[in-house]
């Protein structure tokens, strides 16, 4: 019977992920994300998890390790930000492409420089194109759901492969909120025990992480490639089982307040959540404005956001992270390339938000819903926006 | 919705009080937010806290812009900083100072309800530390009416274990010591 | 052993993670091919000291039940370092014919 607890939501998933039964947990600290490690090793040390927990003294040696534990047949878990992430960069393609089914929380945050340790999307949005299945969260609850989640979808023998769940560094890593908790016996019978596809041991032949010449590496690349799109049937499949047994719906994209929308807001982890406010003021203003909030970021939603858009003539997409001197926002940028091939699409337009943690008020969800508004008849007014920046 | 301010200096477990509180709304099935001024900590430092309490799941995530009530923890921060910045009028500010609350009013020039207690007198008798957090719940709880008293035990009794008692007799006391000066 | 395929036809053949089940595969690799040269012991100098054996980066010498040692010919590529830290002088490093 699910517990209704209030509780920090890092503490919440440190919690949650202690209910999944690790057998490794490798993890550094790094502020906004540190509670999680911290707390897991409280766990582990009070004995109420039998885990083995591994003081790394950094960010690479804890996704190797991991990469090691998984690969020797250990359900495996790590968590990290912002400038861990990147430190563990160089072995984060290669959890994916040696099939492993690691489970890392990441509390969003920005990247350096200048030093900054509030929450943005720039860390994960630099790990795009890495083979993860990748999601986020927007509350509390989804935070908990969706790590027990995580690690039911990375180990299906149809995936295998590392899933990264994201919430925002310090926007939700460090808000006390109310959130069900699962019991240790509907986890159980949720998540079974992890049945390793293969598992390096004396007595096992198999060699992982081997080499690839140029006459193989394409169609490796491919079967890669193919396996990640794929694993949204298993996704799919997981959401309904979760909404069977606790009753909570979970899609690759949620609509909120869309029928009838000309215009939408489509939106990214927990601002989605301020961003309702602005969407219900403007609708008691009589503007037919609705949201996106987008949950599934790898694979990409396609089709989800080519339906969530039909009809819809101006779009502004909001994103926590800028590719300086690109195409703008990242979630925008690949937004407006799913719906290129449309006959009819809507005007869409970038308005990066939040970085660093600047505060995002339910004002200015208004006021870029209202510039969406203006463009949908004038056309864009520029290839992207920093929305807010003083001095614009 | 409700929305809170609080203010302390860093180590005087502001973010305790927003936790208490948030964790006594939700026991009695409300929803709540308590989150702290988000950054490093570094003691004696003014630094805010915030909550959130309202009757369905609260969405909004930015920070608070407009409190309809505002906490202060160390009587050293009124006139230090500007407490009443966003306060409703409608609002109360709840100060912890041995000054009456009526001076209080003229001294921020607040047009709302000032509540006052000797929260640091309270705090030195009953736990022998000038922290006032746990006393103030007490002030904030009879100034709001925003959850039971009685609801916010449960979470001080989880949290502070063997001196869980005394924190909660600093609260009592507070909630029953509390002077209001109502609005204009 | 019966040799594999040197490649999985198509992508759908690549085995998930690009494991390898077959135990020693490299052992069908047989890079002796790839030497200009080749050791050559003169077990009178031999000492038994056992440094060829050591320093093989192919890992290719053994000790026959003499205790002297020998270079597998399927594999040495002829890299001259036996010969280098054969002290004695035992080993000469000769062209292939």
């Amino acid at each position: 019977m699910s517990e209704r607890v209030g509780m920090e939501i890092a503490l919440a998933a440190a919690e949650t992920v202690a209910l999944c039964r690790p057998d490794v947990i490798a993890a550094y600290p790094i502020t906004p994300n540190t509670h999680i490690p911290e707390h897991l090793s409280d766990i582990v040390a009070e004995g109420r998890l039998d885990a083995d927990f591994i003081c790394v003294e950094s960010e690479h040696s804890a996704l190797s390790a991991c990469c090691g534990a998984s690969g020797a047949g250990a359900r495996a878990f790590t968590a990290t930000s912002s400038q861990g992430l990147l430190y563990m960069a160089e072995v984060v393609p290669i959890v994916s492409a040696m099939r492993l089914p690691v489970v890392m929380i990441i509390g969003n945050r920005a990247l350096s420089g200048p030093i900054n340790i509030w929450n943005d999307h720039s860390d994960i949005m630099s790990q795009r194109d890495v083979g993860w299945i990748s999601m986020f969260a927007a509350n509390g609850q989804e935070v908990v759901d969706m790590t027990v989640q995580s690690f039911k979808i990375a180990e299906h023998r149809d995936v295998m492969l590392p899933v990264n769940l994201n919430l925002d560094g310090f926007q939700l890593t460090h808000v006390v909120e109310p959130m069900l908790f699962p019991s240790q016996e509907e986890v159980d019978a949720f998540l079974p025990e992890y049945e390793p596809y293969a598992a390096v041991h004396p007595d096992n032949i198999v060699s992982m992480g081997t080499l690839a010449l140029p006459e193989i590496f394409n169609e490796v690349m491919k079967a890669k490639d193919e396996v990640l799109k794929d694993s949204k049937k298993v996704i799919l499949e997981v959401w309904k089982e979760w909404e069977e047994k606790f009753g909570r719906t979970y899609k690759p994209v949620e609509s909120y307040r869309t029928e009838g929308a000309e215009i939408l807001l489509l939106a990214i982890g927990s601002m989605a959540e301020t961003a309702e406010v602005a969407i219900d003021e403007l609708r008691d203003r009589g503007m037919p404005v609705g949201l996106l909030k987008l949950r599934l970021w790898r694979p990409f939603p396609f089709e989800e956001i080519r339906n969530a858009v039909k009809g819809v003539k101006a779009m502004a997409v909001l994103d926590r992270a800028v590719s300086f001197g690109g195409p703008g926002g990242p979630v925008f940028s690949e937004v407006r390339s799913a719906l290129y091939d449309e006959k009819v699409r809507p005007t869409i337009i970038s308005e990066i938000i939040g970085l660093g943690g600047r505060d995002v008020p339910v004002g200015d969800f208004i006021k870029i819903a209202e510039k969406a508004a203006r463009v949908a008849k004038t056309g864009p007014e520029e290839e992207y926006e920093i929305f807010g920046v003083r001095g614009s | 919705m409700i929305e809170i301010r609080w203010h302390g200096r860093g180590g005087q477990g502001a973010v305790t009080s927003v936790e208490m509180l948030a964790l006594a709304a939700i026991e009695e099935g409300q929803y709540a937010q308590g989150f702290p001024s988000f950054g490093p900590e570094r003691r004696g430092a003014p630094v805010a806290a915030f909550n959130r309490v309202d009757t369905k799941h609260i969405n909004v995530r930015s920070g608070v812009y407009d409190p309809d009530v505002v906490v202060v923890l160390d009587p050293s921060l009124v006139g230090l900083i500007n407490v009443t910045e966003g306060l409703k009028q409608s609002g109360v500010l709840v100060v912890n100072t041995s000054k009456s609350p009526e001076e209080i009013k003229e001294e921020v020039h607040f047009d709302g309800a000032v509540a006052a207690v000797d929260a640091s007198r309270i705090a030195w008798d009953e736990l022998g530390v000038p922290i006032t957090n746990t006393t103030m719940l007490g002030a904030v709880i009879k100034a709001t009416g925003l959850v039971k008293l009685q609801s916010a035990k449960s979470p001080l009794e989880h949290r502070f274990g063997r001196v869980a008692q005394k924190n909660i007799k600093a609260m009592e006391r507070a909630y029953n010591e509390l002077k209001i000066a109502t609005a204009n | 052993m019966e040799k594999a395929k040197k490649w999985p036809e198509d992508w759908q053949e690549i085995i998930p993670g690009c494991m390898v089940f077959r135990p020693g595969s490299a052992r069908e690799y047989h890079t002796g091919s790839w030497r200009a040269q080749r050791p050559v012991y003169d077990n009178s100098k031999c000492i038994k000291c056992g440094m060829c054996y050591i320093f093989c980066p192919e890992g290719c010498i053994s000790q026959d039940a003499d205790g002297y040692f020998i270079a597998d010919l399927d594999y040495c590529k002829g890299c001259g370092i036996c010969a280098h830290e054969c002290w004695p002088g035992a080993i000469t490093m000769v062209e292939e014919g």
